[in-house]
């Protein structure tokens, strides 16, 4: 086993299958025999896509001896299963669609493989993306990499577990309240979401049509702005920079630090300290009505996915539980299909959408929602970026958040930019020991900017992780078993 | 109708916009096919496809907006009625509800005897057809007792417009001529085909009775399953008969939705309509709002064609032409452009309108080749009824003319030039001819003469005939007269 190669960057890799140095072959192989060396244990992949991978990789191959230069020629990619690619069985870790084959590719997922990527398999989530550590999986369970007893962050957990433990470089994640910080934090990893609306939605199985956003998370940031996920748009390669200085980074007065729970908020005292020592000055900006975040997405994002999930109705494709008549199958069908998260969101979106309570919910929650993005607004007339916990907790044990509320609180600090369609990332920014835990646990800063500020974001988390080192601190075990 | 009731009708109308491609995806849009072979992940609402709007969609809108003296607010938006169907992929279906495309407008129309009316609109939105269900197994194809369902998802997806009048009709023929007027300013938009029988036209009408004068409305009902404008006409009046007879025998109307049983020359209940539906429409987070231009209204207005219910004024009242005449020609919008431009070159509505609606018409049905197509150019044809009013060809060469015209195209004074068929009143010629036709014709002369009058005709078509078509009929008649009695 050549544990150099799974270790790779993203750049790296693709530096070295341009360069000739090896192959896209070679790295596939490698990434694989780890895959099944180790995803029984960390059950990061629902698919794991063996034929593709190695056609795909001889493609990138012919391409690069061709005289292709491809921006992640032989980069091992974990596609989240709400994502579709033709010919490949995507589920959104539902039942409901535990056998469909998607017939076409998403543009994100197109995209990335054209440029060189090997998809290496369909990640685990939470079922239809809805939910913050991948227990809401109908279709398996997936284990943080840096502990197993405890979960890798969700929804996008599946994509988040497999590059923690090497068995991809990039995985491609959906962030809708936070699916992809909230993992990155929880797995030691950069984990980005792009500006709403930047990456092409198409193929990507809607759960809040009006949030959702593709995004990569990877080992490091500078291997973030090289996915190239969309070309419309000027490039999101970040400008590279190894200090902050010149930067105004805003700290949110009314975030409640009593959400972080257990979590000390010395982890973060230290991490805005950082911020301080790389050159940026930390002021104080104020968001009022960001403490409302929650509440408005909880009404929005269900509203959303109660239409957006009509239409697997056993008609066309996916589960059909036969039924008296139509309607009877409909019902059978979606109360077999669906799991009860995504049950409640259904109930509370039908609810906050129905006549007589559409104007004192859903028309508040846009309002509320328009009021957000105008508090950021100003803020960013005081500061370039903000930073805050990128999550409520560090990862945690199976069936610890039993209850919906505790689980919804995960994503306290992520919302309100989803909200606001901002693009915000994830780093790496410490590690927390855990009582009777196997090693200590990552835990993640959020940085954040006004629309389409990519690039500035980039660099600041670049400059912020290479100064800082906490990616490199520690590594999974389980990396390192096969 | 009682002169004790009046009627009142609201009329909901889906046209089916005619398009390349389906609303949202890049589908062939057109009617019939083998089902499910203009189908793609869009328009099957497969997981994780995303519909983009289609822009001659909304231009077709716009242009109807227009035509219709309607308001094009300067921000749309579309939204989402949520219900579960299976012909309807999504399980909603993209529409406008709130902030609809068009707002108000008119619908001017005439009726037989000629007179012109309005009904307002309420307003037109855009939206989405679905697809199409047949129920096998149950023998007459209702859903009922069925034992499978067929669903065609060839029409899912089609742009769809709907039109939502105000209750101004107050009669079947109101109706009626609301709807052919309707129609038509559609067709000369070129937005939709427009055809009932392929249901690019579907209606519903909404009816209830009233005392005349009385400004409140009655309960309505709202009739369905009407497929043709006749169908339409027998549902009203059937509708409004079963309602005053309800009224009389002292009972109540109940709103609701009424089926029109064709065979049966009924309405009748329809499924006692699963209660209120509650569609939870809400604005669709997958398309942006549609922000209008001003100049792009500006635009499609001065771009207006000839519209039918400004050329029905101008044919019945400055052309003086009849109302049968006026709406055959404004019925074929290709038509009226050419009789247009006929009569802006000949000045003379009436003689035009003779060729354009009789000889060319019926040339044009022969031949399966529309008038505006035909190698008759309008500028011919004008010179023709030029030669007709300035009587240098007679009628009946005028006919024969336009039959070379349609064949071989060109001016007709040119062929009347290279072949001599100028008509003539050259008296001392016509007498030649008149002459002639006598002594060859003794026999007719002799019968005339002892009474039998009626060999008049014989005789002067002889002559006619001699002149190879040439001479003026009326002085021919006159002059073979004359000469009989003396």
């Amino acid at each position: 086993m050549n544990h150099e190669l799974i270790e790779r960057s993203a750049a790296e890799t693709a530096a070295a299958v341009n360069g000739g140095t090896i192959s896209a072959v070679e790295v596939t192989r490698a990434t694989l025999e780890h895959v099944h060396g180790v995803d029984r244990e960390v059950g990061a992949y629902l698919t794991v896509l063996e034929d593709l991978a190695m056609e795909r990789a001889a493609d990138v191959d012919r391409r690069v001896a061709a005289g292709e230069t491809l921006p992640l020629a032989g980069v091992p990619l974990a596609v989240k299963d709400n994502m579709c690619l033709r010919g490949t069985r995507t589920t959104c870790a539902s039942r409901i669609l535990e056998h469909w084959v998607a017939p076409y590719t998403a543009t994100a997922v197109a995209r990335a493989i054209d440029a060189g990527a090997i998809p290496i398999g369909k990640a685990n989530c939470d079922e239809f993306a809805m939910g913050s550590s991948c227990e809401n999986s109908a279709l398996g369970v997936t284990r943080n990499p840096y502990d197993l007893t405890r979960v890798p962050g969700g929804s996008s957990g599946g994509s988040s577990a497999a590059v923690a433990a090497r068995e991809a470089a990039i995985g491609l994640g959906s962030d809708t309240g936070g699916s992809i910080r909230e993992p990155a934090a929880f797995c030691n990893l950069v984990g980005f979401k792009p500006t709403y609306g930047r990456v092409s939605r198409y193929g990507l199985i809607a759960f809040a049509s009006s949030l959702d956003q593709i995004g990569p998370l990877t080992r490091n940031a500078g291997a973030v702005g090289s996915t190239s996920l969309d070309r419309e748009v000027e490039p999101t390669a970040p400008a590279l920079r190894e200090d902050l200085r010149g930067l105004k980074i805003g700290l949110v007065r009314e975030f409640d630090t009593a959400a972080l729970g257990t979590l000390s908020s010395g982890l973060y005292q230290k991490a805005y300290d950082d911020l301080t020592k790389l050159g940026a000055e930390i002021v104080d900006v104020s968001l009022p009505t960001a403490d409302y975040g929650l509440a408005t997405y909880y009404l929005i994002a269900p509203a959303e996915c109660s239409s957006n999930l009509a239409r697997f109705d056993g008609v066309r494709y996916g589960l059909r539980v036969p039924g008296e008549d139509v309607r009877a199958m409909y019902d059978n069908t979606r109360a077999a299909g669906f799991g009860p998260e995504v049950k409640r969101r259904i109930l509370i979106g039908t609810y906050a959408l129905s006549s007589g309570y559409y104007d004192a919910y859903y028309v508040r929650a846009q309002k509320a929602r328009t009021l957000i993005a105008r508090d950021f607004e100003k803020a960013f007339a005081d500061c370039d970026l903000i930073a805050c916990p990128a999550a409520s907790c560090a990862a945690f044990t199976f069936n610890a958040k039993s209850d919906p509320y505790s689980m919804y609180l995960m994503d306290y600090y992520t919302i309100p930019m989803s909200l606001a369609g901002l693009p915000a990332l994830s780093v790496p920014c410490g590690w927390t020991d855990v009582e009777g835990g196997e090693s200590p646990l990552p835990i993640g800063l959020q940085l954040c900017g006004p629309l389409f500020s990519e690039r500035l974001l980039l660099g600041a988390a670049h400059a912020y992780e290479s100064a800082t080192g906490h990616a490199r601190a520690h590594r999974p075990a389980v990396a390192a078993r096969t | 109708m009682s002169v004790r009731y009046e009627a009142v009708i609201g009329m909901e109308c889906h046209v089916e916009l005619k398009t390349a491609t389906k609303m949202f995806c890049g589908c062939r849009n057109e009617f019939g096919g083998e089902p499910n072979t203009r189908i793609c992940p869009v328009c099957l609402a497969f997981p994780g496809a995303l519909p983009v709007p289609n822009e001659r969609a909304i231009e077709h809108m716009l242009r109807a907006g227009v035509a219709l003296g309607a308001t094009i607010p300067e921000f749309s938006k579309f939204d989402r009625k949520n219900y579960f169907y299976p012909d309807m992929p999504k399980d909603y279906q993209i529409s406008q509800y709130d902030m609809p495309l068009v707002s108000g407008g008119i619908v001017r129309y005439w009726l037989e005897d000629g007179t012109m009316h309005e009904c307002r609109l309420t307003r037109i939105h855009l939206e989405e057809d679905t697809g199409k269900s047949t129920h096998a197994g149950s023998g007459d194809g209702r859903i009922a007792g069925s034992s499978y369902s067929l669903v065609d998802f060839n029409r899912a997806g089609v742009p769809l417009m709907e039109c939502v009048s105000e209750p101004d009709l107050r009669s079947a023929d109101e109706a009626v001529a609301f709807l052919e007027s309707l129609r038509r300013t559609l067709l000369a938009l070129g937005v939709s085909d427009v055809k009932m029988e392929e249901g690019s036209l579907r209606c519903d009408a909404n009816v209830s009775i009233r005392a005349p004068g009385s400004t409140t409305l009655g309960a309505k009902t709202e009739i369905k399953n009407m497929n043709s404008f006749r169908s339409v006409h027998r549902a009203i009046e059937s509708e409004i008969a079963r309602q005053i007879a309800l009224v009389e025998a002292g009972e109540r109307i109940v709103q609701e939705t009424r089926g029109w049983d064709e065979h049966n020359g009924v309405t009748h209940s329809m499924r006692s309509k699963e209660e209120a539906h509650d569609y939870r429409y809400f604005p669709d987070p997958d398309l942006v709002p549609l922000e209008i231009a001003r100049d792009r209204i500006d635009r499609v207005t001065a771009e207006m064609p000839g519209l039918p219910a400004h050329r029905f004024e101008r044919y019945t009242g400055e052309y003086a032409l009849g109302v049968a005449v006026a709406t055959q020609i404004i019925d074929n919008p290709a038509l009226a452009d050419y009789f247009d431009d006929v009569v802006a070159r000949s000045k003379n509505p009436a003689q035009s309108s003779n060729f354009v609606v009789g000889e060319l018409s019926r040339l044009a049905n022969e031949h399966n080749v529309a008038v505006a197509d035909s190698q008759v150019k309008a500028a011919d044809l004008a010179e023709l009824v030029g030669l007709v009013e300035s009587k240098r060809i007679n009628s009946k060469i005028a006919k024969e003319l336009l039959t070379r015209m349609w064949a071989g195209g060109g001016s007709p004074a040119a062929i009347v030039e290279r072949e001599g068929l100028a008509q003539t009143s050259d008296p001392a010629a016509i007498e030649k001819f008149v002459d002639e036709v006598l002594a060859a014709n003794l026999d007719g002369v002799a019968n005339y003469r002892a009474g039998k009058t009626n060999v008049l005709g014989f005789l002067v078509g002889q002559v006619m005939k001699a002149s190879r078509g040439k001479a003026d009929p009326a002085r021919v008649n006159e002059l073979v007269k004359k000469k009989l009695s003396t």
